[in-house]
């Protein structure tokens, strides 16, 4: 790659043409603040937080979009350079919401840091500032337009990643806002509530809906029998919130803490998921042999269900009927775990730890029941569930291990990689292979299906039939397959779709990282080889190998697909109004 | 699949089809549905319509494949575009501060009075729509009113009748 000569600072470098000055500063380890600017995805050149001096250049130059050039001599951090930045940080602080105190974010807000970097000890414009309603109607999203910034990154992410528009600016000037068409909720425009707009927010406008009151009261109620589940993804990424290294893997950790908290029994969902893959490869099974609605698609992403149910109602029949591995999960607690436990289901309250935020509007869906009963009753982000422990003076840093609880903790290697984008697959291939062929595995590693790429392809020998699979991550992945469907040229027999990029590690409700590190370290790259090492460590690594799920259908389900399966273990989809009146 | 696939434009609950939708529908299909005709589009729709109603913008955004959220925000954007039925003289009175305190609110109360309409209507025969605005600049003539492009300033709630009577 071509390179060119700059200096930023004093510090001669060498650093390719196609680099703006922040990226050239960011290599040579110097702090540029930026607000609007997200890599890749939001490069408007808008806030000017970002400005520099370039030598021989008229103003101030914005690094967030400026490319180096040869020769170019960049200073990042002049007296005129503060107080400008520092102008344009008190004018956006006199029209926001300060109330770091009791705000989401506090101590995780990208405004508040730069507020304290920039030393800001008093406002002199404290503007008129227009209210705006906060959204709180939709059960997965609150957005409060009042904390918004106008930075855009929000609707950066639902645009060109998502390929959702569910939000944009409207209106102009002072009036200007971050909002929905209509300022409806999000709950009546099409958006997937997949939750990527809030880990990209700097600030708390954008927030996942409390869950944590409910859920201390119900663990306050004597006659409650308290469960919670953990999703795969959450044991990848919630020491984070306490300060651990991304990609630490803290299952143990987790366990103890929630188990400190107070509740009665902590399982894992990867035993759901473990269930998942048995009635998900049986439907694969089937409608590979048959050859009917093809291909069909994982349905484990309530982000993505959402989504083809507004985006294309008409292809409902491809998805997969199973629930997903949470709603399962809860189906069999407040069923088979209950009749075992000698627990009336209707005493068992069940909360499930999710990196997600769909899942929570999944939950108070008509069809996830058992009985009349909710499969689940309430659903906490990572972030909650951390937040609950910090409320409850845990600190996973110093707490010793602790296991899932018995008789619903074993799960294998195969769930623990539903965390990541290619791991459902890989998990249903391992078990679907081995069932159709009746034959073990050589190699139950399924690489093609790993890594990052937006769109995988690729054709799995099993038998001497040729599967073809494909794995989309991100929902503008998920159209271009759904636009195949829809033009008659998709040939797959199998897809995994995952609303968020990357999967579960990189899910809505997951803990937040500013724009920098976003840009700097592989967030869910790392999340997600701590899944793939902990599958490598288990010494099951197939779903139908697993003791929990053969016993479980022995005992109570009979076959993957009966009749009973179908009653606690399926559901189904609707078209969703586009945008609601 | 167990859904309606049949996609019924119209949401007027007149139960018949709307020609105004027919046409919108043929001038985008004219423009090739390319998107980057979006403001041509949207002034049409504006000048069939007299305002750019939710149904119309559902048309455009299904027909070009151009979001919701982004229609409005363009819609919102230029005050040339309207969200609401203008009547043929479209009223706005200023709630700008200077026009506030000289008593903007009492000039407001007696238009909402006289013609029975509240802000944001449109009086049945299509004549006079009500709107409140923000400041219009011209604080010196406070409390101002605007009837379509004419101005009227210092303004009393006496005067409101007269002035009225001039667009009958
Ligand atoms: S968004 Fe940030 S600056 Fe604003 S109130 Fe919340 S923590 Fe404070
Ligand atoms: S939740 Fe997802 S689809 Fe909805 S507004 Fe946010 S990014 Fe867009
Ligand atoms: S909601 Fe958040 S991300 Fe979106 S524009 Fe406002 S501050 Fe930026
Ligand atoms: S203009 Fe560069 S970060 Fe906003």
């Amino acid at each position: 790659m071509e390179k060119v000569k700059i200096t930023i600072d004093g510090i001669e470098m060498e650093v390719p043409k196609t680099y703006t000055i922040l990226d050239a500063a960011r290599e040579a380890g110097i702090d540029i603040p930026t607000l609007c600017h997200l890599k890749d995805i939001n490069e408007i050149g808008a806030c000017r937080m970002c400005i520099v001096e370039v030598e021989g250049a008229r103003g101030f130059a914005t690094s967030c979009v400026m490319p180096v050039a040869e020769g170019m001599v960049v200073r990042t951090n002049t007296p005129a350079i503060r107080d400008a930045r520092k102008v344009t940080l008190e004018l956006l602080l006199s029209a926001h919401d300060k109330k770091c105190l009791t705000c989401v974010r506090n101590k995780n807000c990208e405004l508040q840091t730069l507020a304290e970097k920039m030393n800001i000890d008093e406002l002199e414009f404290e503007g008129e500032m227009e209210r705006h309603p906060i959204d709180d109607m939709c059960p997965s999203i609150v957005r409060d337009p009042n904390k918004c910034i106008l930075c855009k990154r929000c609707v950066a992410m639902c645009k060109k990643v998502q390929k959702v528009g569910a939000i944009d600016t409207m209106n102009r000037g002072f009036k200007s806002v971050v909002g929905t068409a209509f300022d409806k909720s999000l709950d009546d425009v099409p958006c997937s509530l997949c939750g990527q707009c809030i880990n990209v927010c700097p600030t708390g406008a954008l927030s996942e809906k409390d869950a944590t009151k409910e859920v201390w009261k119900a663990l306050e109620d004597p006659t409650k029998h308290v469960v919670v589940q953990t999703a795969p993804a959450v044991r990848a990424a919630i020491g984070e919130e306490f300060g651990m290294p991304i990609g630490t893997l803290a299952t143990g950790k987790m366990v103890a803490g929630l188990k400190r908290i107070g509740f009665d029994k902590v399982f894992d969902t990867n035993t759901g998921a473990d269930l998942t893959i048995m009635e998900e490869g049986t439907e694969v099974i089937e409608r590979i042999k048959e050859n009917k609605n093809l291909p069909i698609i994982t349905s484990c992403s309530p982000g993505w269900v959402r989504f083809a149910e507004s985006s294309y109602p008409d292809l409902l029949n491809h998805l997969s009927s199973a629930k997903s591995p949470h709603q399962m999960f809860g189906a069999i607690i407040k069923s088979y775990y209950a009749e075992k436990a000698g627990i009336d289901p209707k005493d068992i309250f069940v909360v499930s730890v999710m990196p997600c935020v769909a899942k929570k509007a999944e939950s108070k869906r008509e069809e996830m029941n058992v009985n009349g009963l909710r499969d689940v009753d309430a659903v906490l982000t990572t972030r909650e569930a951390a937040r609950m422990m910090k409320q409850a003076g845990i600190d996973l840093n110093t707490i010793e291990d602790a296991e899932f609880d018995n008789p619903m903790g074993e799960a294998t290697g195969a769930a623990v990689i539903f965390g990541t984008t290619g791991g459902v697959m890989e998990a249903a291939l391992r078990t679907v292979s081995e069932i159709l062929t009746g034959k073990e595995l050589e190699k139950i590693d399924f690489e093609e299906v790993r890594g990052e790429e937006g769109l995988k392809e690729a054709t799995i020998k099993i038998g001497d039939m040729d599967v073809k699979v494909a794995v989309a991550h991100g929902l503008a992945n998920a159209t271009k397959v759904m636009d195949s469907i829809k033009a008659g040229t998709c040939d797959y027999h199998f897809v995994e779709v995952m609303a968020c990029p990357g999967g579960c590690v990189n899910g809505g409700g997951q803990p937040i990282h500013d724009a920098k590190t976003r840009a700097t370290v592989d967030i869910r790259g790392l999340r997600a080889k701590a899944l793939y090492d902990a599958d490598k460590n288990l010494p099951i690594r197939k779903s139908h190998e697993n003791p929990v799920i053969k016993k479980l259908y022995e005992e109570f389900l009979g076959e993957p697909g009966s009749e009973k399966a179908h009653e606690l273990l399926h559901t189904h989809y609707h078209k969703r109004e586009y945008f609601n009146d | 699949m167990s859904e309606n696939n049949e996609k019924c434009q119209c949401q007027c609950g007149c139960g018949g089809k709307d020609e105004r939708e027919e046409k919108l529908v043929q001038i985008i299909k004219d423009c090739n549905y390319d998107k980057s005709q979006l403001m041509h589009i949207l002034n049409e729709t504006q000048n069939i319509f007299g305002y750019i109603p939710m149904r119309a913008q559902k048309i455009i955004s299904e027909e070009l494949g151009i979001p919701m959220a982004e229609i409005y925000g363009v819609i919102t954007f230029y005050s040339r575009f309207s969200l609401e039925p203008k009547g043929k003289y479209n009223i706005a009175v200023c709630l700008g501060t200077a026009c506030y305190v000289k008593g903007s609110q009492g000039i407001l109360d007696k238009l909402k009075e006289i013609l029975g309409i509240d802000v944001g209507g449109i009086t049945p025969d299509g004549k006079f729509s009500l709107e409140a605005t923000r400041c219009i600049g011209a604080c010196g003539l406070a409390p101002v009113m605007t009837i379509n492009e004419e101005v009227y300033g210092k303004l009393d709630p006496s005067m409101i009748k007269d002035i009225l009577e001039k667009y009958q």
